[in-house]
């Protein structure tokens, strides 16, 4: 992340001790809450999109990285990104959050500046789970997206943010087109190409189970994007308000394009379409957000609408079973953000950032590219290695018939829509009590 | 005639309708239903409370055959619907007394699959 610039006041204070900056704490304690939320944001952007039998353990793979991932990250992920280390990964220093205290980290206790990082290790793991929805076992998935978490996502983090080798380069990465998007995308790619395709995958329809969800889930990450983005300035200052305006115009600019291509190729302006579009948008913004200006976004959002569309539009056509097309939105979307940061970059706008293209630094295009063919290799390769080994110790997909029935009931023992008809309580052995028999014969309610 | 009346599983129905479709079985009726046929009962649990769900979905297939198809429907249904597993559902076949074509009026062996030609 590019050093933070504030008044010119506040940067004597600091120099003279690194010291906690109120104003500063008091926005990233927004920003960190607001990251949060984009997760369960995602279970409902995501879970709108299966089908009812599926919808539970779609949102609950999005759900499980808040418990999963966060204490991983705490415990080692966190150390591994930002700890003291070489261009390749960090050190063990603040594993088990070993001197991670109320102490300045930048204008921010150190605490604060973990858990805001943790939301962004989340979120990211999440995401990949869009490509395997439908099949994936819940076991296996959870133990991956942890074994994940510490091998691909914390040493990209390190590379581009944590003093790595990207960082040096001069990679610019505002808040995560490379660590979070190109990362989860192209992981989303070989999961799902690892897993196979759905039993039911261009032979049935397999529709959206709720779209009202969908466009809920896509305005709580538009919501909670502006603490992704604006909070990645890590101060309360003129970069933050550039980021959060930037995320503010970029998906508005997607939106209209992706509906206008709706329009255009069907005659009709979808919801689902309008949704993907926002996501899209947010996603391209991302690496871009503190680096250009407002003009610039919207220019930046519009463009990107057209990649993704037209990779959704193949991709359904094609054997690739990306169920969510996880990489068409996130990897293609992340590309086109962090190539396009390098056309739209402008030094006037962020002293710390570099001029892009159209500012007469071409070459910073071909800079930007190395970080996405970095993180395209790297995290391609790890994660075909990790599920490969997995799938050496378990099953990673559920049985043609458990997946017929759907990942609800099998694995987690519920159903998302149920009116309890047909069902019968079973009382538990109360303490100290004889235990009632549970009565075993079919009961068929009265009408 | 026969009414050939189909419970099965629900995530077997579209198996079972492309193979109705493929045996060139027109016209039938759909519903969802629940029942019990002696599979083993599922538990659930929501927070603590544990329910046996004794009463599955399944889903009711009603289909109008004349005689020479009612081998044909049943034969697709038995090879499309089958797991191997308790509850895979059952297979009746009726006699009917009368089938009336609401549109035209046409009377049994006419009024069902399969269906006469229409003329443009």
């Amino acid at each position: 992340m590019p050093p933070v610039t504030g008044s010119p006041l506040l940067a004597t204070l600091r120099d003279a001790a690194p010291a906690v900056v109120p104003a500063d704490t008091a926005w990233m304690l927004v920003a960190t809450a607001l990251v949060l939320l984009m997760t369960p944001a995602l279970a409902f952007f995501y879970g709108g999109l299966v089908r009812s039998k599926n919808s539970l353990n779609t949102m609950m793979m999005s759900f499980v990285a808040l418990g999963a991932v966060g204490i991983t990250w705490a415990l080692l992920a966190y150390s591994l990104a930002f700890g003291e280390g070489n261009a390749w990964i960090g050190g063990t220093a603040n594993a088990l959050l070993g001197g991670v205290g109320l102490e300045a980290k930048g204008t921010l206790p150190h605490v604060l500046f973990m858990a805001f990082q943790g939301t962004f290790a989340i979120i990211t793991a999440a995401l990949i789970s869009g490509a395997v929805v439908e099949r994936m076992r819940f076991g296996p998935y959870v133990a991956f997206i942890v074994l994940w978490t510490l091998l691909v996502y914390a040493p990209v983090a390190h590379w581009v943010w944590g003093g790595g080798w990207l960082m040096t380069r001069g990679v610019l990465d505002f808040a995560g087109g490379t660590v979070v998007h190109i990362n989860a995308g192209i992981s989303a790619l070989v999961a799902a190409t690892v897993l196979g395709s759905r039993k039911d995958y261009s032979r049935q329809a397999i529709l959206p189970h709720n779209v009202p969800f969908v466009l809920l889930g896509a305005g709580l990450l538009w919501f909670g994007w502006f603490g992704f983005n604006g909070g990645s300035a890590l101060a309360a200052n003129e970069l933050a308000a550039l980021a959060f305006t930037n995320t503010f115009l970029a998906p508005m600019a997607t939106m209209v394009v992706w509906v206008l291509l709706d329009y255009f190729r069907t005659g009709r302006a979808t919801a689902v379409g309008g949704a993907t579009g926002i996501v899209v948008g947010l996603v391209a913004i991302t690496p871009a957000a503190g680096f250009v200006s407002p003009t610039g976004a919207i220019f930046l959002g519009a463009i990107a609408a057209f990649p993704s569309y037209f990779a959704i539009v193949y991709r359904s056509r094609t054997r690739l079973d990306d169920s969510l097309d996880v990489f068409a939105g996130h990897g293609i979307g992340g590309m086109t953000g962090a190539l396009l940061t390098g056309v739209f970059a402008q030094k006037a706008w962020n002293a710390a950032g570099a001029d892009g293209l159209l500012a007469g630094n071409a070459a910073q295009v071909g800079v930007q590219a190395i970080g996405v063919l970095a993180s395209l290799v790297y995290a391609g390769a790890m994660t075909f290695v990790i599920l490969k080994l997995l799938g050496l110790v378990t099953a990673l997909r559920a049985a043609p018939n458990v997946e017929g029935v759907g990942m609800d009931v099998s694995q987690h023992g519920e159903e998302a829509y149920t009116n309890g008809e047909g069902s019968i309580l079973v009382i538990p052995d109360a303490v100290g009590a004889e235990a009632p028999v549970p009565a075993l014969n079919p009961q068929i309610a009265s009408r | 005639m026969k009414l050939i009346v189909a419970v099965i599983r629900p995530d077997r129905l579209n198996e079972v309708l492309e193979a109705l479709y493929r045996a060139e079985v027109r016209g039938l009726t759909v519903s969802r239903v629940l029942g019990h046929g002696g599979e083993t009962d599922r538990v659930e649990t929501y927070r603590g409370t544990t329910v046996k769900v004794e009463l599955q979905e399944k889903v009711r297939l009603e289909i109008g055959v004349s005689e020479s198809f009612v081998n044909i429907t049943v034969n697709a249904i038995l090879a499309a619907a089958r797991t191997g597993e308790v509850g895979d559902g059952k297979v009746f076949v009726l006699d009917v007394a009368q089938v009336r074509r609401i549109r035209t009026g046409e009377r049994d062996e006419a009024a069902v699959t399969p269906p006469v030609p229409e003329e443009v």
